[in-house]
């Protein structure tokens, strides 16, 4: 199978079972295209909502790329979006001052806020023998749990706790945005600096190509004299700041409060853009512009033809699937074995 | 009843693991697989007992094929396999173990493995969990239900591993117990002196081939012989003059995971090849392990250069044997593979540069391969020409455990010249090995464990393959039994 085909065919694949599910729920396929493309990019403000839905995505998997190239399953992204979330309120509601102190100092916080909650599961797995997976889960419950505690503690809008968040910030905590949109330029240069950075620091330097080594094999890692601890933890550290700034962009550029679910499930949806990019960060970009495309279309989906919006999510996730499936099979297809000359 | 090989053929990749394998065993008699890690022994077994299907060849159990690669049809033909770690249900009590796979009245189950188990003079505890009990107990519930569901062939694979000496002294028993009943016993091991003990007849694997087979009682020497081989022709080796004592090793002990060696003090000088005889297991690695700085001591001490090697680890590397489980990293380049030790330490690389690097390395060491090419597909030969280019060029000390394992003629040579080249440039080799003509052939001196001992350090110059079998096999030299 040629390299062409190979890369391809999930693509195509993935579409062709996206389209027969829509024809299942009676959609035609070329209609439901039109609405999403409408939906989503139909106006300058639509647009513009989805380049903000686009840039948390854009960071959590730019993170996740770096925790899957050290081999680990970082569950724990969700967590650390929220806890970079819960630092950012903290600044926009405590901390006086213009916008351009407060607005850094929030974004900082929300990095050390993702950092500190990813290496509490770095820690849990290189010290305490927990594996990522099942700590990332855990301190997931956590976050969630710590949110809506505040929400509905320390944090409850005044007069009323309720469920639907805490108070909205003073406007000087929010992400400046364009005249008469929602787009903040700084949060779209935020989303491309990392996914840029973490692009060049994988292959284009020598702590990404020890990363690689410690993800492809550590125990041959450890024999070359590479720390494997220090860069287990450096890879969660970096993906907790990626995601942390993920959950500053959630609460300061699009609620403009701390709700529940602030993570906005961007987390494990970056997992499914990662997976599908197959870890190669210039597929990132793109693949989640088509899933916010997709989700934002969705709405549209709904609104105009009546079916309900979880069949874009359906989509979505069947066409991960199928995409995934015919990938393995490919990588089964052993490379040819270089013979003794 | 009789089990008997036909031509059994097997290849993984490039790696051959059994060829050309016939073995006839009669009923009642225990039979020993004996070999080094990597002969070919659990291949064997498994394709013997259907986990794997042979390439070509087949097994016979009282003159009926049985269909290849079918645990299933193994199993009712009355082959069962012991494994290594006694594959059991860990949460799981004894009775419900036994019981899963077999379809038999559980009420009269635990009576019946009771009696079979008073027939071994072993204890069956039906209600504990799998998990509360030791290896050793594990495996006498495991040989218990094997017989209690009639196997006829019982495979047992390295056996004496991780159990106390009294659970081994009960299996020989059982064992011996069981083939006066007519039972066919296969007993996989590397262990010369338990073969020794217990085995009418053995057959002697080495690189995938029958090496040879004998009746027992039969000298030790024989059998080491037949284990380690002469299978690379020795190439002159070039004798440097060593210079002062660079590695020092005082007095150390070692242990990890149970298993311990030493104390052991010996002085390797510069440009010296000193090499490792032994068993595998003899704590010939864990002597690697810390002279490269990855296993404290647990007393004594080794200095390099009058250093802790941990404080030297630019100038120490360590070629472990298993190439791609702690060599090499799967999924990255021969120029990526490179770039991982190259002493220049800057932030960014150059990957132009670095391709062309790689080029020049490729061609000085005669890989076969591109810079692009991943290590995990070079074969083994070229694998190993990597590892050593891997090896910094100012690296004073390298430490290669069997660097010429599982390599044709031409690549084993290979490895000795670029050894005579690097010693030249004044770096110290310590070397494992299991052919004794290469450790003859290689060594300035050879230190040969036993048991977690060095039981003697001969110069290479006056050994002879002989004695050293003497002391492998843990006989006084010159000695013949």
């Amino acid at each position: 199978m040629s390299r062409v085909v190979r890369l391809a065919l999930p693509v195509v694949a993935a579409l062709a079972v996206g389209a027969v599910l829509l024809a299942l729920s009676g959609v035609s396929p070329s209609e439901a295209v039109g609405l999403v493309w409408e939906g989503a990019f139909g106006s300058a403000a639509k647009v513009s909502d989805t380049l903000m839905s686009w840039v948390p995505l854009v960071l959590a998997a730019s993170g996740l790329v770096v925790t899957f190239t050290a081999g680990l399953w970082n569950i724990g992204v969700e967590g650390q979006i929220v806890a970079g979330a819960i630092a950012a309120t903290w600044v926009a509601r405590s901390l006086p001052g213009p916008g351009w102190v407060v607005v850094p100092a929030a974004l900082l916080a929300a990095l050390a806020g993702g950092v500190a909650w990813a290496l509490l599961a770095g820690l849990l797995r290189t010290r305490g023998g927990v594996n990522e997976i099942f700590g990332g889960l855990g301190l997931d419950f956590v976050a969630a749990g710590l949110a809506v505690y505040l929400i509905l503690g320390p944090w409850q809008r005044q007069g009323v706790a309720s469920t639907s968040g805490t108070d909205v910030f003073r406007v000087q905590a929010w992400l400046p945005t364009l005249p008469n949109l929602r787009l903040s330029p700084l949060a779209i240069g935020i989303a491309l600096a990392g996914l840029i950075g973490v692009g060049l620091l994988l292959r284009g330097t020598r702590p990404g190509l020890r990363l690689r080594a410690v993800g492809g094999n550590p125990a041959s890692a450890l024999v070359l004299g590479i720390p494997t601890e220090r860069y287990l933890l450096g890879a969660f550290a970096l993906c907790g700041a990626l995601a942390g700034l993920a959950g500053a962009v959630q609460a300061t550029g699009f609620h403009h409060k701390l709700v529940p679910a602030v993570s906005g499930g961007y987390g494990f949806l970056g997992i499914l853009v990662v997976l599908l990019a197959g870890f190669r960060t210039v597929w990132i970009g793109p693949l989640a512009l088509v899933f916010v495309a997709v989700a934002a279309g969705g709405t549209q989906l709904q609104l105009r033809l009546n079916v309900d919006s979880s069949l874009s999510g359906v989509v979505l996730g069947v066409g991960v699937l199928v995409a995934l499936l015919l990938g393995a099979r490919g990588a089964k297809e052993a490379p040819p074995l270089v013979e003794e000359p | 009843m009789n089990l008997e090989l036909r031509h059994i053929e097997k290849r993984f990749g490039p790696t051959v693991a059994n060829r050309d394998i016939s073995l006839l065993v009669e009923s009642g008699s225990i039979h020993a697989v004996l070999g080094e890690n990597g002969a070919g022994k659990s291949t064997l077994m498994k394709i013997i007992s259907g986990f794997i299907a042979p390439d070509a060849g087949e097994v016979l159990m009282g003159g009926d094929r049985l269909p290849p690669g079918s645990p299933h049809h193994s199993a009712a033909a009355g082959i069962g396999m012991l494994h290594q770690d006694p594959l059991v249900f860990l949460p799981m009590t004894m009775l419900d173990n036994a019981m899963l796979g077999s379809d038999r009245n559980t009420r009269t189950a635990a009576e019946e493995l009771a009696d079979v188990a008073d027939r071994l003079g072993f204890h069956f505890r039906p209600d504990v969990p799998a998990g509360r009990l030791s290896v050793g107990a594990r495996q006498q519930h495991e040989m218990i239900r094997l017989l209690w569901l009639g196997v006829r062939v019982l495979i047992l694979d390295e056996p004496t591993t991780g159990i106390t000496e009294a659970q081994r002294e009960q299996l020989f028993a059982a064992l011996r117990t069981l083939a006066g009943e007519g039972l066919i016993v296969l007993f996989v091991s590397h262990k010369l002196e338990e073969v020794a003990e217990l085995c009418d007849r053995v057959t002697v694997l080495r690189h995938g081939l029958v090496a040879g087979e004998t009746e027992l009682p039969t000298p030790p020497l024989r059998l080491v012989e037949m284990m380690f081989g002469r299978s690379v022709e020795p190439v002159a080796r070039k004798r440097i003059p060593p210079g002062e004592v660079v590695l020092d090793i005082d007095r150390l002990e070692m242990a990890e995971a149970g298993v311990g060696a030493g104390p052991i003090s010996i002085g390797v000088r510069r440009g010296e090849a000193l090499g490792l005889a032994g068993l595998e297991g003899s704590g010939q690695r864990l002597l690697l392990r810390a002279c490269a700085g990855r296993l404290r001591p647990a007393s004594g001490r080794v200095l390099f250069e009058g250093a802790d090697p941990v404080t030297r680890s630019d100038k120490i590397h360590y070629v472990p044997a298993g190439r791609l489980e702690e060599g090499l990293i799967p999924g990255l380049t021969v120029t990526e593979h490179l770039e991982l030790t190259a002493p220049d330490d800057s932030f960014t690389i150059d990957w132009g540069e670095a391709e062309e690097r790689a080029g020049s390395v490729i061609a000085a060491y005669q890989i076969s391969g591109t810079p692009e090419t991943l290590a995990d597909v070079l074969s083994g030969g070229n694998q190993q020409r990597l590892m050593l280019a891997m090896a910094p060029d100012n690296a004073r000390l390298l430490l290669l455990e069997q660097p010429t394992r599982g390599l044709d003629l031409e690549s084993a040579r290979w490895v000795w010249s670029e050894l005579d080249r690097r010693r030249s440039a004044g770096a110290t080799v310590v070397f494992t090995s299991s052919d004794l003509d290469e450790l003859v052939a290689q060594s300035d001196r050879i230190a040969v464990f036993f048991a977690g001992e060095v039981v003697g350090v001969v110069e290479s110059s006056t050994a002879t393959t002989s004695e050293l079998g003497h002391l492998i096999g843990g006989l006084a030299p010159g000695v013949s039994s």
